[in-house]
């Protein structure tokens, strides 16, 4: 059987090395794990055992060797950098992390970010990911290994990619057998639905998250099975890491109770689960709220008050059993109702009265849009604008799992027909996650492994019925190799699947087995899908999901590469030449970079807490420039930069995402902002001439368009055409008063421009001498009395004099 | 009806002790005795209060924690459970059980704050 799986893997490792020809390590390698599955088909004869585990070495050995090649496409492309926006918030306090020590780190007051609030890093970050890239880096360094602490954090994720590999590895092998195993190793180390959050320099929670997921979940699949508390101890220590690693823990804590809960309706009740879920439970509790972000939200949030609830459930439970097995039937009943009713008034007399004193906080609302994705789009708009929040697209599950979204629900079936205890909890695992994956591009993610292991249970039961027959008729010296599986997967407990689906099947068929053609010819078929498979992942890894997206490429004509590098250039230039605590305005979506790659104070950042202060910038960003100018003193601004894609076409600049700042604007000051102004009568967004006025006036559109009516990119179109929305602009004569242009990258991308400081108080003398005018001749007058400085006695006579003279 | 709970109970106890061995009525008392344990300290925090919220929590949890890893432990030892346990001899769930108390109070005392 593994001599199949192993067929397959090398095929699906040959194919990838051919689609993407990663780096010069894939192919050789690739030859030697096929001479392995050789080696392995002919010594199999002698001592199975351990060519068997030879070939799972080496077969997950290639998979984190192709999972880590796959995702350098950004590095070979661009250079060893940092991705992205979150990223650079990441890196930049793993550079605080190394240079200042832990406790200095947890201690941090960022005092650049949110001026002027400043934020206490420490408290809000989930350091996980730091603390592993800073460990490494320590390690590293101890062992006289001199690596920067950048590219510890840009080979991060691929290198724990090679971990989730293994962790999936080894839970699948509880779920099913070996074969289904490497196959789901195999598929998660090369799927784009992971790729996406772990390639080279994408440095954030995900990466490291999901291989904690995995690894709790095999060990509490472990400590279900076998009931041991040095498991499910194990098994408490890697949530704590994946709490401190991610705010996705919620899933765990809220999905293992499910399965506990759905095994006690089942009637599968056993002691070992009450061990498993009981240690986990208390030990998993008290090791979350060690992490300063979590703190006390275990037990004060209804987020996980479901596992609470269960954990209540399960004593009760569990204490009935005992008694059940003590006494008969007659005096258990009796005991019963009276244990029961007490036990339910209790429990619901203490919810009620915490809900009611406020000791359970309600769900917030992140939550809220899980399940109603409507939610977020009408109360809170500042969770919409990101959108990596928004519903999955159908085309994207295809994109991101391409064959494995249509294999998995067979695995699923295969599972849910041989139901055992580990299999209900991946039934709810393939359930829950496909709705979240629904609700929200990003939880694609939490899909992705389920799928993968699905998946490859589902191609392995079909290979193990299709070509394991065939191998037994057709290639003697295998036969007893796979009569040796046979033997060691009838020892184990959990394997009986694959042959009970063979006898049914074979029932199915009236002829007693396939011909070979039929057999041969489905064999191909899957091998078939499992190279396009291959094929897919490696381009859509190169296509789509290797761009560090803080530089950009684009093709000409004849396949040269342009690098556009004007977000680096822009911020270089930002720390070069501004004063050190020069406070820069953005959107809060550049709020990271600047201050990872510039250095600057920055006003709000892509850890959107503060709602009001970004809609306090947006209305900045959405009001005319005067009314702008008052929002940027009282702020302290003294720089604004604004990304501009006019020019070359680049459609994630700030006029596309302008109508967020204003929707997040109108939440906090509907009256000074309101949606309908920046729309034409018509109803559209437009920004030529038929755009409305109040759009054409704006700061936001003022900064982007400043002088841009003079240039005329192309003989076929005007000057001042927006190659982005594809239209000439409406106000081609833009005159900033209270801002110059300071500086403009090369291709425009970025523009900054210098908060002017308010001007001297020449205007006010002019205004003031209008004023005084009357004033003035009395002044006069006591000019001329040059001596008569005596305060209260002149007055008096001046009026005097004053009346005498006028009358 | 209170009558037959009460004979009910009592020919519990007297089978409680009449079937159970020695060593599983060590662990018992030494559960009753952290029940005893949990129930003062919560009642301490119904009269007097919660105020520091993280020492009461850590003293709560590493008392519900004891007595959860007290009941495995006797669980696994229980010789009538030995089917559903074959792997796990008393050693070893006496080890298991000292290493998750490392664990648990290791971090409870981090924890008490």
């Amino acid at each position: 059987m593994a001599e199949q799986h192993t067929a397959s893997d090398c095929k699906q490792r040959a194919s990838q090395g051919a689609g993407g020809s990663v780096s010069g390590n894939g192919r050789p390698n690739t030859a030697a794990g096929c001479g392995g599955g050789g080696g392995g088909l002919s010594g199999g004869l002698t001592q199975p055992a351990g060519w068997q585990s030879l070939l799972s070495f080496t077969i997950l050995f290639l998979a984190w060797l192709a999972g880590f090649s796959s995702r350098l496409f950004a590095v070979i492309r661009f250079e060893s950098i940092i991705h992205e926006f979150d990223p650079w918030f990441n890196y930049r306090s793993t550079h605080h992390l190394s240079t200042n020590g832990f406790y200095e780190f947890l201690n941090w007051f960022d005092e650049r970010a949110w001026y002027p609030l400043g934020r206490i890093v420490g408290g809000t970050v989930y350091p996980g990911l730091m603390v592993t890239a800073g460990l490494i880096h320590y390690l590293l360094n101890l062992l006289n290994v001199t690596v920067h602490i950048r590219d510890v954090c840009v080979f991060l994720a691929p290198i724990f990619s090679g971990l989730t590999a293994i962790s999936t590895f080894l839970l699948t092998r509880e779920l099913w057998n070996q074969g289904a195993g490497l196959l789901a190793a195999c598929f998660i180390a090369i799927v784009p639905g992971y790729i996406s959050r772990s390639v080279a320099g994408s440095f954030d929670n995900e990466g490291i998250a999901i291989f904690a997921l995995q690894f709790t979940y095999y060990l509490w699949v472990k400590s279900v099975k076998t009931g041991s508390v040095f498991w499910t101890i194990g098994c408490c220590l890697s949530y704590f890491y994946m709490v401190s690693a991610w705010g996705g823990y919620v899933f765990i804590i809220n999905l293992i109770p499910l399965h506990v809960f759905v095994l006690l309706l089942m009637q599968r009740y056993s002691r070992r689960l009450y061990i498993a879920y009981s240690t986990f439970y208390i030990v998993g509790l008290v090791l979350s709220m060690q992490i300063p972000f979590v703190g006390f939200q275990p037990i004060r949030t209804s987020e996980h008050m479901a596992a609470a609830g269960v954990f209540a459930l399960l004593q009760a439970y569990a204490f009935l059993q005992y008694l059940k097995d003590r006494l008969t039937k007659q005096e258990f009943q009796t005991l019963f109702f009276l244990g029961v009713s007490l036990a339910a008034g209790v429990v619901f007399l203490t919810v009620i009265y915490l809900t009611y004193t406020g000791y359970i906080a309600p769900w917030s609302g992140r939550f809220y849009s899980l399940w109603d994705t409507g939610y977020a789009k009408i109360h809170i708009p500042i969770i919409a604008s990101v959108s990596e929040h928004q519903p999955t697209t159908w085309v994207s599950f295809f994109f991101d799992l391409h064959i494995l979204v249509c294999t998995f629900p067979a695995g699923l079936w295969f599972c849910i027909k041989n139901i055992n205890d580990e299999r209900v909890f991946v039934a709810l695992y393939a359930i829950s996650a496909v709705y979240f994956a629904g609700v929200m591009v990003r939880l694609m993610l939490t899909l992705t492994p389920v799928v993968c292991m699905l998946s490859a249970i589902a191609f392995s039961s079909v290979f193990e019925h299709y070509l394991g027959d065939d191998m037994k008729r057709e290639n003697p010296p295998a036969e007893d190799s796979s009569d040796e599986d046979d033997k060691r997967n009838s020892g184990n407990l959990y394997d009986k699947a694959g042959k009970v689906r063979k006898h049914v099947s074979e029932q199915d068929r009236p002829e007693e087995g396939l011909g070979p053609n039929i057999k041969s010819i489905v064999t191909m078929l899957m091998l078939m899908l499992l190279m396009m498979f291959a094929v897919h992942c490696t381009w859509v890894t190169s296509n789509a999901y290797s761009s560090p997206s803080v530089v950009l490429a684009s093709y000409n004509h004849d396949g040269s590469r342009n690098i556009l590098d004007d977000f680096r250039e822009a911020y270089y230039w930002l720390r070069q030449n501004t004063d050190e605590h020069a406070r820069v305005m953005s959107w809060w979506d550049y709020g990271y970079q600047i201050a990872g790659m510039a250095n600057r104070t920055t006003l709000v950042d892509n850890n959107t807490w503060n709602n009001s202060h970004i809609a306090l910038v947006g209305k900045a960003m959405s009001s005319n420039e005067s009314a702008a100018y008052e929002i940027m003193k009282s702020l302290d601004v003294d720089y604004v930069l604004i990304i501009f894609g006019g020019v070359i076409g680049y459609s994630g600049d700030d006029i596309n995402k302008f109508l967020w700042m204003v929707r997040i604007a109108e939440g906090e000051h509907p009256k000074d902002i309101r949606e309908s102004d920046y729309f034409t009568p018509q109803g559209e967004f437009r920004v030529d001439k038929a755009g409305s006025p109040t759009l054409l006036n704006c700061l936001m559109y003022k900064m982007s368009y400043y002088r841009f009516g003079e240039m005329q990119l192309d003989f076929r179109t005007p000057p001042g055409f927006d190659r982005t929305r594809n239209a000439e602009i409406g106000n081609k004569d833009i005159r900033l008063k209270h801002l110059e242009e300071a500086f403009t990258s090369e291709h425009w991308l970025v523009r900054i421009y210098r908060v002017k400081k308010q001007e001297n108080r020449q205007a006010l003398d002019h205004k003031l001498r209008n004023v005084a005018a009357k004033q003035k001749y009395t002044s006069k007058k006591t000019a001329k009395r040059k001596r008569g400085y005596v305060k209260n006695k002149l007055v008096l006579k001046k009026g005097k004099k004053l009346n005498k003279k006028s009358v | 009806m209170s009558s037959s709970v009460i004979s009910v109970i009592s020919r519990f106890l007297e089978e409680y002790n009449s079937s159970t061995s020695t060593k599983l009525k060590v662990v018992d008392a030494y559960l009753l005795y952290i029940l005893l344990t949990g129930a003062l300290q919560f009642l301490y925090c119904l009269l007097v209060g919660t105020f520091p919220f993280n020492s009461f929590l850590s003293g709560f949890i590493s008392c519900v924690g004891s007595f959860i890893l007290a009941v495995c432990l006797r669980i696994q030892i229980n010789p009538q459970n030995k089917a559903e346990f074959l792997s796990t001899s008393p050693e070893r769930a006496f080890a298991d059980f000292l290493f998750a108390h490392t664990v648990l109070h290791l971090v409870a005392i981090n924890f008490v704050g």
